[in-house]
């Protein structure tokens, strides 16, 4: 807890550090960002070459370029300044504590901010290791990390934020969200959510490998499908189902061994308490009869056996509630299509993810269901694409992240008009009349020869004219 | 809006048995009446029906009645207002939510058709929006054509212009680590959405949102302001008119109305007004974790430093002002920091400029907008008559409370824990505040919440760039005021106190758009290292699972790791 001791005070210097101005200064961003460089050395290269491309190069310039002025603001020329925004805040969780930590905080530092970061105290070493380490490489009077629980949490939603970037569940999303209320602080939530898979029924046994493979490695691979991209579940059509499931027996025996629990594929549960969440959702007596594989638990190492159910009834909890661990259950359909109608009737996922080569289909996916991303024909990879912004929609989630989008999220653009004392149309100030109103009408609606017209004194009156 | 409950008679289609009735129609109780119903599908049918007075029952709105008989009877009227509850508003988001799942709001069409419905409207209303925009605030016509109807034809236009553009999905790069894939962002509606609008600009501030949430292909629901109830109605009654009413509607009211709204999960809260109402819209969205877009307002400064031109100077001030809305607006000059030795000049200038524009007596003048309402003339009159101010009125000052009518009113030199310095003023009255050196004003700007803009006047290059570096504001103008809102090239919004989100042309447009992440892939090009079982190579992705480096996973999943 010694993190919060003074809390306010440190804040405060915060603040005022961001208002030297120390913070805004390119230098500083850069120097930050390669210390932080130097704390995940494995990845820099990847990194720093986004971050630095995203920062040399900016729209401002298209911005500049295509600024299409209305004639009334002649001579005046238009700009985006993107500025930071203070001093922001950082709550990340648990299931990839650095990823979802360091991101968010290299948008923070490139955009200029000074932040503070909660990691998640549900992984306890590696929040250690990021409040006694990183500090080392970054500049501190700019970049905190406090640890603690929900305690340390809700002092820290009582400080006034410029914005909280938070990763994690829809229940305290919603408690974010509220504490922001008081301060009106711009908030981020990435969420979860169900993300589901469909899976056409592919002719060729390539493409059938291939999909299999990929959501195998998407699902049990990903952090023991603790990952809020991760599939949740499956939809397929009734009769391609059992050759999916066939399949995927073989494919999960050979990619993690006769034994999973014994070789290190697959990554354990990260706590009791999930544990026993995900427990609870396969001991469901309704949900038991739709194992078809695995199923097996080892509470003592909190190791969950990769399993696959078929048609678990959709009103229990494994179908209502987001599984964030190695559970998958299929939902079996009469036809492919009907799997937008049963997407369309839950809350939009982050992600569905479509496993399917009819081009009709793919577009039906594409426009007629909504999340935060669609993959085609893969999972879990759209995470690396920075040039895509990496966010959900409803309950998934409010805002976006990832390469230039992240910048975005921790900056405010503002909007700057520079005029000069020379020109001003007379016709801008009262007292009005007729003939200022008609050629104001002409430059409003661009219209040039309009305006000769008036100026000549050869066009008098306007149409629709409302006396008063 | 008033309505009645009508029991149907005889053959009258079961599915339909509630109708509304125009307010302007005389009806009466029990009598059977040969009715004149226009509805979606027929219009003028004749049919027979008694009427009868349900007040807590539900009002069926898809179908309007009129009296053809010219009989004056006694009425039973019932407010629309009083059933507008939370049942009500739910039935409402159910429907638009119903016609948005048709797809038919996303369909370029669709989008097209409504804005020019709207351009129409515009057009063809241009009379009555004016003396509805009178009646609210004796807008002067010229003043209600530059800052509401040509902006919401210029917006229309640009819509209209930019629409196919606009939706057009980008293309993004793709990387090493998803090769061979493509990528694209693709801008989707994001459903129903609700604009809650404010009364100092009660037109182009409630139609503006509006054609972002159209051009994005959502269903909206628009609640105009009940402090201007000229504008409220109209807009309601031609929105009835000239929009499908299926996906776009406008709900009257005020406090209970807006509430039994905001109880309603919507895709998006777009809101523009006070800070105090924005923290109850956010509280409200955070139930059902709705983005919002707060268009909030702030003390808004403007420099002026001593090498201005002073007549320009002052003249832009004048427009920055009282031109627009009397003050009431949401970017006009809130207060004035100049040099001490500046200010005499400064004032000499602007009380030329008010008289140039609305003549010697400011309080005869029909180039000026009146104030609201009697609460806002009150509130303003105890900023002007604070002990600490009263004093200080060095132009104007006159008021006519029968008229709801201030003068441009100028102070010099008031306390900064004065309400007038505290408070957004929303009105004329302008303070100036003197400071030794001009560059001392960006500490008095900083010491205060973020303003909605801030403007500076100058001819020093040096101050122009340190004040757009050191001030943070959501817009700013060098050498104007308020110009920057017409550059639809620019984003409006605030930052802090004075709101979060933007709008006006393309970014009204991303304002109600979801960006869709979509990545195609082919089922070719897998490394097989990206999957189990782990040979030694492949020991480099359990080590990034362990570190929980999310590139580092990723790159090992896809066999670029380095180690």
């Amino acid at each position: 807890m010694e993190g919060v001791k003074g809390l306010e005070s440190d804040l405060e210097a915060m603040r005022q550090y961001f208002r030297s101005g120390k913070t805004k200064d390119t230098a500083w961003r850069q120097s930050q960002l390669k210390g932080l460089l130097l704390f995940i050395k494995e990845n820099e290269k990847h990194i720093f070459n986004a971050l630095k491309k995203d920062l040399g190069k900016h729209p401002v310039e298209a911005y500049r370029d295509e600024a299409k002025l209305p004639r009334v603001a002649l001579l005046s020329s238009a700009e985006l300044v993107p500025e930071p925004l203070g001093l922001v805040l950082i709550i990340s969780s648990w299931n990839f504590p650095f990823g979802i930590s360091l991101e968010p905080l290299i948008g923070a530092i490139a955009a200029g901010n000074t932040a503070v970061l909660k990691p998640s105290e549900l992984a306890p070493a590696s929040s250690s290791l990021l409040a006694n380490v990183l500090p080392t490489y970054l500049d501190n009077k700019a970049v905190k990390v406090i640890q603690g629980g929900p305690a340390v949490g809700e002092r820290l939603l009582q400080q006034k934020w410029d914005k909280i970037f938070f990763t994690g569940s829809a229940r305290v999303g919603r408690i974010i969200m509220s504490a922001a209320v008081n301060h009106l602080t711009p908030t981020v939530l990435e969420l979860g959510g169900k993300s589901p898979a469909v899976v056409d029924s592919l002719a060729s046994s390539w493409d059938k490998q291939v999909t299999v493979n990929r959501i195998l490695v998407s699902k049990f691979g990903a952090c023991a499908g603790q990952a809020c991209i991760a599939i949740d579940y499956i939809l397929v059509e009734k009769r391609f189902a059992s050759t999916l499931v066939e399949l995927m027996k073989v494919m999960i025996k050979k990619m993690f061994g006769e034994n999973p629990r014994e070789t290190n594929a697959i990554a354990r549960i990260v706590n009791q308490q999930h544990f026993l969440r995900l427990k609870s959702l396969l001991r469901d007596p309704a949900v038991q009869n739709s194992i078809v594989y695995g199923g097996s638990l080892d509470e003592k190492n909190l190791f969950v056996e990769p399993t696959i159910l078929v048609d678990p009834p959709l009103d229990a909890a494994i179908m209502t509630e987001e599984i964030f661990g190695p559970l998958l259950p299929i939902i079996t359909l009469d036809n492919v299509e009907d799997s937008i109608a049963f997407i369309n009737s839950k809350p939009k996922p982050l992600a569905i993810y479509a496993f399917i080569k009819n081009e009709k289909l793919k577009r039906r996916m594409l426009s007629e269901t909504s999340s935060g991303s669609l993959v085609f024909n893969d999972a879990v990879i759209q995470y690396a694409a920075d040039s895509l912004p990496f966010g959900g929609i409803g309950e998934s989630g409010v805002g976006k992240y990832h390469g230039k989008f992240s910048f975005d999220t921790f900056s405010h653009y503002k909007a700057v008009t520079r005029r000069s004392f020379l020109t001003d149309f007379w016709y801008r100030f009262p007292p009005w009349n007729d003939y200022k109103l008609l050629l104001l009408e002409a430059t409003y609606n661009f219209d040039y020869l309009g305006m000769l017209l008036v100026i000549l004194g050869l066009k008098r009156r306007r149409q629709n004219s409302g006396g008063m | 809006m008033r309505s009645l409950c009508v029991e149907p008679f005889q053959n009258f289609s079961s599915q339909l048995p509630f109708v509304t009735v125009l307010w302007n129609s005389v009806v009466d109780t029990g009598a059977r009446r040969t009715l004149t119903y226009c509805s979606p599908w027929k219009t003028n049918h004749k049919h027979e029906a008694v009427l009868f007075p349900l007040p807590s029952r539900p009002i069926r709105k898809s179908l309007c009645i009129c009296l053809s008989s010219s009989a004056k009877l006694p009425v039973m009227m019932e407010e629309k207002k009083k059933t507008f509850d939370a049942n009500e508003a739910a039935l409402l988001v159910k429907e638009l939510n119903e016609s948005f799942r048709t797809g038919k709001t996303k369909s370029y069409e669709w989008r097209v058709s409504q804005l020019k419905s709207i351009e129409k409207m515009v057009v063809e209303r241009e009379k009555d929006i004016c003396e509805a925009l009178y009646k609210d605030l004796s807008k002067p016509e010229f003043e209600a054509f530059v800052s509401e109807i040509a902006m919401v034809k210029s917006s229309c236009k640009e819509a209209l212009k930019e629409l196919k553009h606009w939706m057009k999905p980008e293309k993004a790069k793709t990387s090493m680590e998803t090769y061979p894939s493509s990528a694209e962002i693709v801008s989707e509606p994001l459903g129903a959405v609700l604009v809650i609008s404010t009364w100092n600009y009660p037109f182009s501030l409630s139609v503006k949102p509006v054609i972002g949430a159209i051009t994005a292909g959502n269903a909206t629901v628009l609640k105009p302001s009940e402090i201007a109830p000229a504008t409220s109605s109209l807009l309601s009654k031609l929105f009835e008119e000239y929009l499908d009413r299926s996906a776009v509607r406008v709900v009257e009211g005020d406090v209970p109305q807006t509430t039994a709204l905001l109880e309603q999960k919507w895709d998006k809260i777009f809101y523009t007004g006070s800070p105090r109402v924005g923290r109850i819209i956010m509280t409200a969205a955070a139930k059902h974790l709705t983005p919002v877009v707060l268009e909030l307002g702030g003390k808004c400064p403007a420099v002026i430093d001593s090498d201005v031109d002073l007549q320009v100077t002052a003249r832009r001030i004048v427009a920055g002002k009282w031109q627009a809305n009397n003050g009431q607006a949401c970017i006009s000059v809130d207060y004035i920091i100049t040099t001490k030795d500046f200010a005499p000049k400064l004032i000499d200038a602007l009380r030329k400029g008010i008289e140039e524009c609305f003549g010697t007596d400011p309080m005869e003048s029909k180039d000026i907008s009146r104030i609201v309402s009697s609460n806002h003339f009150s509130r303003l009159q105890s900023l002007m008559d604070e002990y600490k101010v009263y004093n200080k009125i060095v132009v104007g000052g006159q008021r006519n409370q029968k008229e709801l009518k201030i003068a441009p009113t100028i102070f010099l030199d008031v306390p900064g824990d004065s309400q007038l310095m505290q408070e957004e003023i929303f009105g004329p009255l302008l303070p100036i505040i003197t400071v030794e050196n001009v560059k001392d004003s960006i500490d008095l700007i900083n010491s205060k919440p973020k303003p909605l803009a801030a403007y500076l006047f100058t001819n020093n290059d040096k101050l122009k760039n340190y004040f757009v570096q050191s001030v943070s504001s959501g817009g700013m103008a060098i050498n104007d005021t308020v110009l920057h809102v017409t550059v639809s090239s620019l984003p409006f919004g605030g930052v802090g106190e004075s709101g979060m989100g933007s709008y006006h042309g393309k970014f009204s447009f991303d304002a109600f758009s979801h960006k869709k992440a979509v990545l195609y892939r082919s089922f070719s090009g897998d490394s097989s290292v990206r999957y189990p079982p782990y040979t030694p190579e492949k020991q480099k992705l359990i080590k990034a699972v362990m570190n929980g480096g999310i590139f580092n996973i990723i790159l090992a999943l896809m066999g670029w790791s380095r180690d």
